[in-house]
C-alpha cells in the first residue's frame, strides 16, 4: 500500500519533473495521454439507515466514483468485482476480501435522513491494505437537494488524504452557454458544478455575454455584455442574480475583466480610439487607473494570487505575447518567446504557473509556463482551444475547445497539468469561457 | 485622471438607471446581433438618397487582410463613396462595426475588430463626415457572416461594416 500511494504522489508532482526527454521536446508529451496506473479503489453503496436515505446512499457513492475517477489518478473497481457487501457503517471491514479484488483504498459511508429532512452522511476512508484508516471518519449535514455537495465534499476529503492536495470537487464552474448556428450565435450566461450538475442560467439570450469571471470567493461574476449594443462590463451578484453595469466612457468598449485576488479590484481593457490599454478599477469607488498608454492591444490581464503584479497579452512586439508588469503599471517584461502567438494568460492559483492560449502553425493549444517564461509545455492541441482557468487546487485547467467548419461548436474540456486526463465537460449544449469558481464552504 | 473618475462616475449612474428598466431586454433586442440601424434592403437601392443604395450600390463594408486594420486602395475607394454619401444625406449617422475572424482568442479580436472600426472612422473623418455622427463598435469573432473555416469564409469576415442610423437628435 504504502509503495501505491507514493506512486500516485509521484504522479501527481510529475510537473517538477518534466518526463520531456523520452519524447524530443515539450511540445510533443503534452498531447500523447501518458500512461500512469491508477490506483484501484472501491465505492461500495453507503448503507442506508431508513427507507427514505437509500437512493441517497446509492447516488453519493456514486458520485464520489465519479468524482475520483474523473481525475484519472483512481480506477473504481465495479460492484460486480466485489466480494463483501458493506451492510453496517459500524462493523469491521472484512480487508481480506477487498484485498483479494486489489482494492487499495475504499471509501464507506451511511446516510440517514433526520427528522428536519436533511440528509446526513458519515463516511470512513480505508488503507485497504494497510488493514486502517485513512484520517478519521467524519459526518456531514445538508439539506436534500445538497446531497451532490456532500458527495463531492467527501471525494475531496478522499482525493486529499490520498494525494496529500487540496480537492476541486466541491466548486461551481460559471461559463457562456451557446445555441444556435455559427453566424447568429445565442450566448448565455449560466453556472453548474464543476461536473456539469445543477445547471442555472443567470442571462437571457438576448445580448451577447462574453468571458464570466469568478470573484475569488465565488460571491459575484464579472462578464461582458453587449445589452447598450456596446461591450460594457457588469457585474452579477450569484445568490441574487441581481447585477449591475460598471462605469465606463461614453464612446469606449470595456472588456476582458478580472478580479483582483482580494475582489475590491476589478482588471480590465478599455479601447478609445482603437487603442485598447488596461486599466484597474476600484469596484467600490468606481474611479479607475489606467495601466498602459502603449498604441498597442493590452489585454486579458491577470493578477499574481499576491497581487502585486499582472500577467497580459499585448502585441507590441508584433505578435500577441505574455508580458508581466507590477500591479501598478509601469515597465513590462515579456515571457514568451516561442514560435506562435499567445494570448488568454491566467496565473495559477499557487503562483508558480502560467496557463495560456497558443497559435502556431494553424494550430491552437492551451499551454503553462513557469513565470519567467521557462518550461513552456503545451497541454493540448485542436483547431482551437482557448480560455484556460485554473482548478482551485492548480492541478487541472478547463478551456473551450471549438470544433471546425459550418457546424464547429464549442464544448468545455478539462485537462490536467501534466498534459494527462483530457476530458469533455458535460454540458447540455455549446459552452465556452468557463471560469472555476472557489471550493465552496 | 480625475476628471476621467469624474466622467465614469457619471456614466455609470445613467448605466444604473439603464439596468432598471424592467424592459431592458426587449428595447434593446437585436442591438447586440451586429445588426442595429436599419435592415438590408431599407428603401429602393435605385434611389440613391436611400439606406439600400448605401448598403448596395455602394458598398457598406470593407475588408482586412489577416491581422490588419490598414485600409487597402479597394477599402478606400469604397469608403470615399461612404463618405460622400454621408456628406450628401446629412439625416443618418452611423455605427462602424469592427469584426475578426475565427483564428485568435476572443479578447484580442476584440481588440482588433475596434483597431478596423476606428481606421474606417478615422479615414470618414479625413474625408469630412462629423466625427460626432460615427460610432464605432467591435464583435470580435462574436458575429460572422461567413461560417466555413477556411480563408474563403475568413476573408469575408475581417470586416468593417457601416451600419447606418437614424440621425443626430431624431
Amino acid at each position: 500500500m504504502m509503495r501505491s500511494l507514493l506512486t500516485l504522489l509521484a504522479a501527481l508532482t510529475l510537473w517538477a519533473a518534466p518526463a520531456t526527454s523520452q519524447q524530443g521536446g515539450p511540445l510533443r508529451l503534452e498531447i500523447t495521454e501518458g500512461v500512469i496506473e491508477p490506483m484501484p479503489v472501491a465505492v461500495p453503496d453507503f448503507v442506508a439507515d431508513t427507507p427514505a436515505a437509500q437512493e441517497f446512499a446509492r447516488n453519493i457513492a456514486r458520485v464520489i466514483a465519479a468524482d475520483l475517477t474523473g481525475t484519472g489518478l483512481f480506477r473504481e473497481i465495479p460492484a460486480e468485482a466485489h466480494i463483501s457487501r458493506i451492510t453496517s457503517f459500524e462493523s469491521p471491514v472484512q480487508f481480506a476480501d477487498w484485498r483479494a479484488i486489489n482494492a487499495q483504498a475504499m471509501v464507506t459511508g451511511a446516510v440517514n435522513v433526520d427528522g428536519a429532512g436533511r440528509v446526513v452522511v458519515r463516511f470512513r476512508i480505508y488503507d485497504v491494505f494497510a488493514g486502517q484508516e485513512l484520517g478519521q471518519g467524519q459526518q456531514l449535514v445538508g439539506q436534500r437537494d445538497g446531497w451532490r455537495r456532500i458527495a463531492h465534499k467527501v471525494a475531496d476529503q478522499v482525493y486529499a488524504r490520498i494525494t496529500g492536495e487540496g480537492g476541486y470537487f466541491d466548486s461551481r464552474v460559471v461559463f457562456v452557454s451557446e445555441s444556435g448556428p455559427k453566424n447568429q450565435r445565442a450566448k448565455r450566461l449560466a453556472i453548474m458544478d464543476y461536473d456539469g450538475a445543477n445547471i442555472q442560467f443567470l442571462t437571457d439570450a438576448a445580448s451577447i455575454v462574453l468571458a464570466p469571471r469568478f470573484s475569488p470567493t465565488g460571491d459575484r461574476v464579472l462578464y461582458t455584455s453587449y445589452e447598450t449594443g456596446f461591450p460594457r462590463i457588469y457585474v452579477l451578484d450569484v445568490a441574487s442574480v441581481g447585477r449591475r453595469a460598471l462605469p465606463t466612457l461614453d464612446g469606449t468598449m470595456a472588456f476582458a475583466p478580472r478580479f483582483s485576488p482580494d475582489g475590491r479590484t476589478v482588471l480590465y481593457s478599455l479601447t478609445q480610439g482603437g487603442n485598447t490599454d488596461l486599466y484597474s478599477m476600484d469596484i467600490g469607488s468606481g474611479a479607475s487607473t489606467r495601466l498602459t498608454t502603449a498604441p498597442s492591444i493590452e489585454t486579458a490581464p491577470s493578477y499574481s494570487p499576491d497581487g502585486r503584479q499582472i500577467v497580459f497579452e499585448s502585441d507590441r512586439s508584433g505578435t500577441p505575447q505574455l508580458y508581466i508588469m507590477s500591479a501598478s503599471g509601469g515597465e513590462a517584461r515579456r515571457i514568451s518567446f516561442g514560435e506562435g502567438r499567445y494570448g488568454t494568460p491566467v496565473w495559477s492559483p499557487r503562483g508558480d504557473l502560467v496557463a495560456f492560449t497558443k497559435q502556431s502553425k494553424g494550430r491552437f493549444h492551451i499551454g503553462v509556463m513557469r513565470v519567467d517564461g521557462s518550461e513552456e509545455r503545451l497541454l493540448t492541441a485542436s483547431f482551437l482551444d482557448e480560455g484556460p482557468t485554473w482548478a482551485p487546487n492548480g492541478r487541472v485547467i478547463m478551456f473551450t475547445r471549438e470544433t471546425q467548419g459550418a457546424q464547429g461548436e464549442a464544448r468545455l474540456y478539462s485537462v490536467d497539468i501534466t498534459g494527462r486526463n483530457l476530458r469533455q465537460v458535460a454540458t447540455p449544449g455549446g459552452a465556452s469561457d468557463p471560469s472555476w469558481g472557489p471550493l465552496q464552504n | 485622471m480625475t476628471y476621467l473618475s469624474k466622467t465614469m462616475i457619471l456614466v455609470a449612474g445613467l448605466a444604473l438607471a439603464a439596468c432598471t428598466n424592467p424592459n431592458r431586454f426587449e428595447d434593446q433586442a437585436g442591438a447586440g446581433l451586429g445588426g442595429g440601424g436599419f435592415g438590408a434592403g431599407a428603401g429602393s437601392v435605385s434611389d440613391p438618397t436611400s439606406p439600400a443604395y448605401f448598403q448596395q450600390a455602394i458598398g457598406d463594408r470593407v475588408l482586412f487582410a489577416v491581422d490588419q486594420s490598414t485600409l487597402s486602395p479597394t477599402a478606400q475607394a469604397t469608403l470615399d463613396g461612404q463618405a460622400g454619401w454621408l456628406m450628401t444625406n446629412r439625416d443618418f449617422t452611423a455605427v462602424i462595426e469592427g469584426h475578426a475572424d475565427e483564428q485568435g482568442t476572443r479578447e484580442y479580436n476584440l481588440a482588433l475588430g475596434a483597431r478596423r472600426a476606428n481606421a474606417v472612422q478615422e479615414y470618414l473623418v479625413s474625408r469630412g463626415v462629423a466625427g460626432n455622427r460615427l460610432r464605432v463598435v467591435s464583435f470580435g469573432k462574436e458575429r460572422p457572416i461567413e461560417i466555413c473555416s477556411d480563408e474563403s469564409c475568413y476573408a469575408k469576415n475581417r470586416r468593417a461594416v457601416t451600419v447606418l442610423a437614424a440621425g443626430l437628435g431624431s
